[in-house]
This record gives structure tokens, sequence and C-alpha cells, in this order.
């Protein structure tokens, strides 16, 4: 399984946000969308990933965060996937690394974001369809008899 | 309008469009649900469990146990099953708006992906999905022909397609001839002359996708000898690290076999299996017929991507490979359903965990669901499609719940039977099917085989004196 089977059955791509808007905007698109990160991006080239981490931390120490600009509080050295990087190694990364969102380039383009929360489910469903067809052959070996 | 849907009265209405392992969980999930469901399976072929019978390799019978699991969830008075009924052709998405509150596309990946080199439509070259759905008696493919007069063949890709192709072509005919596959088969390998055959694998031997089980049963086989080149199964470094870092097992002991295929000596067998890895075809040499004679290949080199996953990449060094007869199995592809949107860069149904998704709005279509490989692409087990399934019916109970469901005008059990007898009067019921089965299981008993197939469908309605 690889992360293109993960963006295969998400209709949504990944919500973006310019550099120049300011938190406040950024905070609005989280919410609508019920998501946790947004990928900052200068006509179609991603230049970084704002985080609800990232302003959770500015927000703990500044009252006025909301007027900053994203392009402040992004953080612009981004660790990106590519649709056949395989689930292991993604899953195995962005816990290493402690991200919580990967976006998603093919060819030069970003063509959507994967969470932490999809890489558990589709891994949890990986394990569950194997060991559900292994308890399947072993009924079968059970139940020879006939062949 | 919706108010007591899903009731005794009232039964939810369901159309589900392919008979696969996917349709029978999306039918297992809705039938279990705390609503009233009725589902209808329909499958454009006349027998259902789709790549369980026409997929899954011949000698490997014990993974087609499954089926009775499929057989119980059709024993439910509230399931139908109407074979030999195409959707697009035989019934449309309009007469199934007519007819059911809500439908569920599980058509699977029903094409395979091209490797897009010069040459690969020279006759001799195939794609492997046609070589196993004509061994497996699909009546869409048992008047294929393949040139087993050919003494070398070679199998592009490393899953577990590939490796059922080679193992199929390694096995005797005594050995195939305990098992269901179709009969012009194995009278077509009977007269097989193939001696040497190569698998191409594009990456190394750790990141092949096929299984420990499936490659030590290439070193099992009756008279095929199993060889590996010790360069191309000593790990490099990056894969090493790879390795070690995921503490991951089953890939360790993948490498230990492979190692142990590298070191044997030929016992003189009448078939040598070569199992090549981190080569790729770039193109397919022709002879003066027009049929393949050989492939040219470049060596590849693994690098690691951000994400730590290693990928392939080609060097500088080519060499050719003889070769009369090439299997393709790079990948697989849906194909799309007329009418229904879809997404060209997945090859899959535009769908938000199951919902269907509108091209332009990316708003969920009412009534419309997608399951399976269609829905997320081919990748996993047979049983990876029960959770997915169970993903999409959540989705449709919630819309049942939130009144988003279709209004037929014609909600009635009775009148979708109607519609199926009028448009395709020679359909096949889960009770023809089940004649069919016990037809097909008792011609192998004579033979000690778990059964022989009727490969057509005049065969098939003979056999129920229609």
């Amino acid at each position: 399984m690889n992360i293109a089977n993960i963006l295969a059955r998400k209709g949504s791509m990944a919500v973006t946000v310019r550099p120049e808007q300011s938190i406040r905007e950024a905070l609005a698109l989280l919410d609508r969308h019920n998501i946790g990160a947004l990928i900052a991006v200068e006509g179609e080239s991603p230049v970084g990933i704002l985080s609800e981490r990232d302003i959770v931390r500015e927000a703990a120490r500044n009252e006025k965060f909301f007027i900053r600009v994203v392009a402040d509080l992004m953080t612009r050295d981004v660790i990106t996937g590519q649709p056949h990087d395989d689930l292991l190694s993604v899953a195995h990364t962005m816990t290493e690394r402690r991200i919580r969102h990967l976006p998603v380039i093919d060819k030069g383009r970003l063509i959507g974001m994967v969470s932490i929360g999809d890489v558990v489910k589709a891994q949890r469903d990986h394990y569950q369809g194997e060991v559900d067809t292994l308890q399947t052959q072993l009924l079968a070996d059970e139940r020879r008899p006939t062949h | 309008m919706t108010t007591g849907l899903g009731t005794p009265e009232r039964p939810l209405r369901v159309a589900i469009i392919g008979a696969g392992p996917t349709g029978f969980y999306t039918a297992d999930h809705l039938l279990r649900a705390p609503r009233v469901v009725e589902v209808d399976v329909f499958d454009r072929l006349p027998t259902p469990y789709g790549l369980v019978r026409l997929g899954v390799a011949p000698d490997h019978q014990k993974i087609k146990f499954v089926t009775h699991v499929f057989d119980k969830v059709a024993a439910n008075p509230r399931f139908r099953f109407f074979g030999g009924v195409e959707f697009g052709k035989d019934v449309t998405l309009a007469d199934l708006r007519a007819h059911y509150h809500q439908i569920v596309y599980c058509t699977g990946a029903q094409t395979d992906r091209r490797m897009g080199i010069p040459g690969e439509d020279l006759s001799g070259s195939h794609p492997a999905t046609e070589f196993v759905a004509w061994y497996n008696g699909h009546p869409d493919y048992r008047d294929c022909t393949f040139d087993l007069t050919q003494e070398r063949v070679a199998v592009v890709g490393v899953g577990n397609v590939a490796v059922d192709v080679v193992r199929i072509l390694c096995r005797t005919p005594e050995e195939l001839a305990t098992t269901d596959i179709a009969d012009y088969a194995l009278e077509a390998l009977r007269k097989s002359r193939v001696k040497e055959v190569y698998l191409l694998g594009r990456r190394g031997p750790a990141q092949a996708a096929f299984t420990n089980p499936e490659v030590k049963e290439l070193g099992e086989l009756a008279d095929a000898d199993v060889t590996a080149r010790p360069d191309e199964v000593e790990l490099d470094p990056l894969s090493r690290a790879a390795v070690e870092r995921s503490g991951d097992r089953a890939s360790q002991k993948k490498v230990e076999i492979l190692k142990e295929y590298a070191r044997r000596q030929p016992t003189g067998k009448s078939r040598v299996l070569t199992l090549r890895f981190l080569v790729s075809p770039v193109e397919l040499i022709g002879d003066e017929h027009g049929g393949v004679a050989a492939l040219k290949l470049v060596r590849n080199e693994l690098y690691a991507t951000s994400t730590g996953a290693l990928q392939a990449r080609a060097t500088g060094h080519f060499e050719t490979l003889p070769a009369g007869l090439v299997f393709r199995s790079v990948g697989y592809r849906g194909v799309p359903l007329p009418g229904v949107p879809f997404n060209e860069s997945w090859g899959v149904i535009l769908n938000d965990k199951g919902r269907v998704l509108d091209s332009d709005t990316k708003q969920p279509i009412v009534g419309e669901y997608a399951a399976g490989w269609i829905k997320r692409g081919p990748t996993g087990v047979i049983g990876t499609n029960k959770p997915d399934a169970a993903e999409t019916v959540e989705c449709m109970l919630e819309d049942l719940a939130g009144g988003a469901v279709l209004e037929p005008a014609h909600p009635e059990t009775a009148a979708a039977e109607a519609l199926v007898r009028q448009r395709q009067p020679n359909f096949f019921s889960y009770a023809d099917w089940q004649k069919l089965d016990a037809i097909e299981t008792e011609r192998g008993r004579a033979q000690g085989r778990p059964r022989v197939k009727l490969t057509s469908i005049e065969e098939m309605l003979a056999a129920l004196g229609r």
C-alpha cells in the first residue's frame, strides 16, 4: 500500500493558504474544513506548512497572534511525500520526525495531504484484512477433507 | 419521505454492482446493520466471487475457501443475485435510480497498467491478467491464445499476480491436474515447451511485493529449479538500513530465502525459474515476424525519497534478455463506469470515504457509493476489502439517518426483478449458481479435482437446462 491509495479515497485536496494571509483567516480555514494544517503556497508551489501546533505555540506567548501573518509562523522546511512512497516508510518517518501532516507532491505539483490519522487507519485496515484472510484460511485447514 | 425507511414495512433497497469479495463484504455489513436492508447484487458474469474464482490461482484452493463466507451472506433471504446482468448495458444508472435508495459500485480494477515502452504491443507480449483470466476459465478470455511453444518467458513485476503466472508456467501437468484450472488451459500447458522463466523486479529483494509463503513455494516446485543472482539478492546499504530500521522480520526472512536460492545448484529439473531484481524493461525487441524476441533491460539503483521510501532509478547499464513470450504485471487500474465520476489520477471512482463525489462541485452525489479497489486502488489482500466496505456502509447508514437517499419511483422488491427479467431474461440467480457449483464439483470429483469449471455462458445455460 502506498500514499496514492490513501489519497484515492480522500475526496478533498489539501487546503492551501497564502503566506501573507492573517492567522485569523488561517484559523477560519482550519475550522471550516475541520483539519489540522494548511499548506502555504505561492502560485502553485508550496513554500511552507502551518499546523495548529504552530498557532498554539504563538498564542501561548502572544495575545495579538491573530493579526500575525502565515509567513511568520509557518514551518518552511517541509518534509513532503510522493504518491508511490510506501505506507511503512511513511508511517516510520512521520512517527520518528513527529510530523502529523505530509503534503504530497507529484512532478512538482501539490496533489494532496496525508495526516497521521490517515496513515494509522490505513495500517489498521491493512492488518485487519490480513488477519481476516489468515483466519479464513485456517478454517479451510480445519475443514479440508473434501480436497 | 425517508421516515420509516429501513423498517420491515419499508426496507432500504440497495443495488451492489459487482459480486466480488467487496460486493459480498458490502452486502454482509448492510445485512447486519440495525436497519432492515434488502440487497440486490449485480454482476456482468453469470458466476459470483469475482477474482476469487477468476483471479486467485487454481493451485491456491485454500484462499478460495472464503467463498464459504460469501455463501453464508447469500443465504440471507434479503440477498439476491442477478448474474449475467451488466451495468450500463442491461441496466442503466437511471434504471437503478428508479428502483433503489442506494447504489454501491464494487467493480474492482479491471484493466492492467501498461509499461509504456516501445514494442509493448508486439505479438507475444500480453498483460499477465489475460493469462490469469484464461487459465481460470473466464468466459471473456477462454479463446485467448498464448504461444507456449516458446522456450523462454519473461514476467515483468514481482506482485502476487506475477508470482502466480511464473508458478503456473513452471508446474507440471500432473501438479496442475489436481487443481480447478480450466480444462483447455490444462491441455495447452501440457504441450508447453517453456524451459526458462524469468521474473523481473524493478526494485530490490527487500522491496518485492510477494509474500514469504509465495516465494517459498517457488523453491518447492516438482520439476523446476529456482535460482537468483548473488549480486542481485545482496542488500544495498539503503535497503539494509531500511530493513533494520523497521525491524520487519518478514523482510529479513524474505531476503534470507532469496539468498538461499542464489546459492542453489541446478538439480537438472526440466525448467529453470530465475528471479531477477533491480532491472526494468525499456524496450521489447521484435523479430522479423513482429513477435517478441528479447527484452532490453536497464539496471536500476535505489534511492531514498524524503519520507525514506526506496524507489528505483535507471543507471546507464543495459542488457538484453532473449524471450519469445512476455507477460506484464506492473499494476492495475479501475475502469470508468458510464455516468459515474472518475478520478483519472488514481484510476478510481471520485469519492470521499466511499461517497461518490460530483466532478465539478466535489460534493457527494446522493445515493451513490464505491467500495474496494474501485474506491482506493488495487492494494491489499481479499480481507482488506472488509474494513474498506465497512467504511462505505457507515457512510450509507449515516446518509440514511440524515435522509440523504434516492427516492425511487419503484422501490418494491418485485419491481427490480421484473426489470431484470425484461432486460436480461437469461439472468442467473444464486440458486442457479448453486446448481452450477454442484455440477462443477461433481465433474471434479470424478477426476480428483476441486471442480471442473464451466467456462462459457452457453455451457452454463445448457447445464441448467435452458
